[in-house]
C-alpha cells in the first residue's frame, strides 16, 4: 500500500550527492514503496537542498529493521560523545 | 497487419496554461485510434510508467503521460522530482485535473483520433483517474488501487489527498476498478464504500479484486508484483478500452 506518511525535518549538516557536496536545510523521512530496494516498504529519507533544486538529494531507503537499527545507533553515538561536544 | 508505433517526449498545456512535460506513445496507422491518458503513481515519471504508456500504443490507442512533477523540478530524474512533489505536499487535485484536461485536449485533436478519451492510474494515480473521469467529460476511466477516494489520510499527513467519494455522482464515464485483496489503501471495505455510491449514483461499473495480491499488483519492477492478478488485470482494461474508447 502506499501509506503517504511523511515528516519533515530541519537539518543542518551538508551531504554529497550526484554532484558532490552540498548544504542540507531539510529531511523528508516516509515509510513507503522504495525506488529501489528491494522490498515492498521501507523507510526512506530524502536529505535535501530545495533552493539548489531538486537534484540537491541524497536519498537512502532502508528496511525497518535496519533504520530502526540506525537510529539506535545514532541516539547511542550521541549519547556517548564527550560532555559538551553533541 | 501495420504494426509501427512511435514514442516521444513533448510539450502540451496544463493547468493555468503552464506548458508541461508529457510522453506521448501512439500508432501510425490512420485510425481512428481513442486516446488513454496515463496518470503515473507517486514515485513519478519514470521508466516503468513510460512502459506502460507504449504498451497502450502497440494495443491501438494513442497515450499520453503527463510529467504531474513538471513545476517542481523540471529536468530532474523522475525520482529526485517524487522527492520534491512529496516534500511540498504532492499535486494538488485542482492541478492535475487541469494537466489531464491539456492531455485529453491533445489527444481528441489528433488527426487520426476517434474523439474518445480514457485515464488510467496507479496507485495515487488511481485516485486521480476517478477525480479526472467526475470533473472532465471522458469516455472510460480506470483506477488501479487508488487510494483516498474513500477514507481519511492519516492525521498529519502533509500531502493534499482528501476523500472524494461524493464525486461519485458526477462521474462521466464508465469506471474499471482494480484491487489487490490484501491492500490496506484501498482496503477491501473502502473499495466497497466506493462500489456502494456508484451504485447508488446509478453508474456503470465493474470491480475486480485479487486473493494474493495487494497494492501496486502490477509494478513488474517491484516485489509487489503479481504476474496471475496483473495479467488478468490487463485483459480486464483490454476488454473494457475496447468496449468504451475503441470503437
Amino acid at each position: 500500500m502506499c501509506t503517504y506518511l511523511t515528516e519533515k525535518v530541519e537539518v543542518d549538516g551538508s551531504g554529497k550527492g550526484a554532484s558532490g557536496w552540498f548544504a542540507l536545510s531539510e529531511a523528508t523521512v516516509y515509510f513507503d514503496h522504495p525506488q529501489h530496494a528491494a522490498a515492498e516498504h521501507t523507510l526512506n529519507i530524502d536529505f535535501r537542498n530545495p533552493g539548489q533544486g531538486p537534484s540537491a538529494r541524497v536519498a537512502v531507503e532502508l528496511t525497518a529493521e535496519s533504520a530502526r537499527a540506525l537510529a539506535a545507533a545514532i541516539e547511542a553515538t550521541l549519547a556517548s560523545a564527550p560532555p559538551g561536544l553533541a | 497487419m501495420y504494426d509501427a508505433m512511435m514514442a516521444e517526449t513533448i510539450n502540451i498545456t496544463g493547468y493555468g496554461g503552464d506548458h508541461i512535460e508529457a510522453y506521448l506513445a501512439r500508432p501510425l496507422g490512420p485510425g481512428p485510434f481513442g486516446g488513454v491518458v496515463v496518470i503515473h503513481h507517486m514515485p513519478g515519471y519514470d521508466e516503468e510508467t513510460k512502459e506502460i504508456t507504449r504498451k497502450f500504443a502497440v494495443h491501438g490507442y494513442a497515450a499520453i503521460c503527463p510529467n504531474l512533477y513538471t513545476r517542481e523540478a523540471p529536468g530532474a530524474s523522475p525520482d529526485d522530482a517524487a522527492a520534491a512533489a512529496r516534500a511540498l505536499g504532492g499535486v494538488p487535485d485542482e492541478q492535475l485535473v487541469g494537466d489531464v484536461l491539456g492531455a485529453v485536449t491533445f489527444l481528441r485533436a489528433q488527426p487520426n483520433s476517434n474523439g474518445k478519451a480514457g485515464t488510467i492510474g496507479y496507485c495515487s494515480g488511481g485516485r486521480q483517474s476517478f477525480l479526472a473521469a467526475c470533473s472532465l467529460p471522458l469516455d472510460a476511466a480506470v483506477d488501479c488501487y487508488g487510494a483516498f477516494i474513500v477514507g481519511v489520510p492519516p492525521e498529519g499527513m502533509p500531502l493534499k489527498v482528501g476523500p472524494i467519494v461524493d464525486l461519485a455522482k458526477d462521474l462521466s464515464c464508465p469506471l474499471l476498478g482494480l484491487f489487490g485483496a490484501d491492500d490496506r489503501h484501498p482496503s477491501p471495505d473502502e473499495v466497497a464504500e466506493l462500489e456502494k455510491a456508484l451504485a447508488a449514483a446509478g453508474k456503470v461499473f465493474e470491480f475486480h479484486s485479487y486473493e494474493g495480491a495487494g497494492h501496486a499488483f502490477f509494478a513488474v519492477n517491484r516485489p509487489a508484483y503479481r504476474p496471475e492478478a496483473a495479467k488478468d488485470g490487463w485483459q480486464k482494461i483490454w476488454d473494457f478500452y475496447g468496449r468504451y474508447l475503441a470503437s
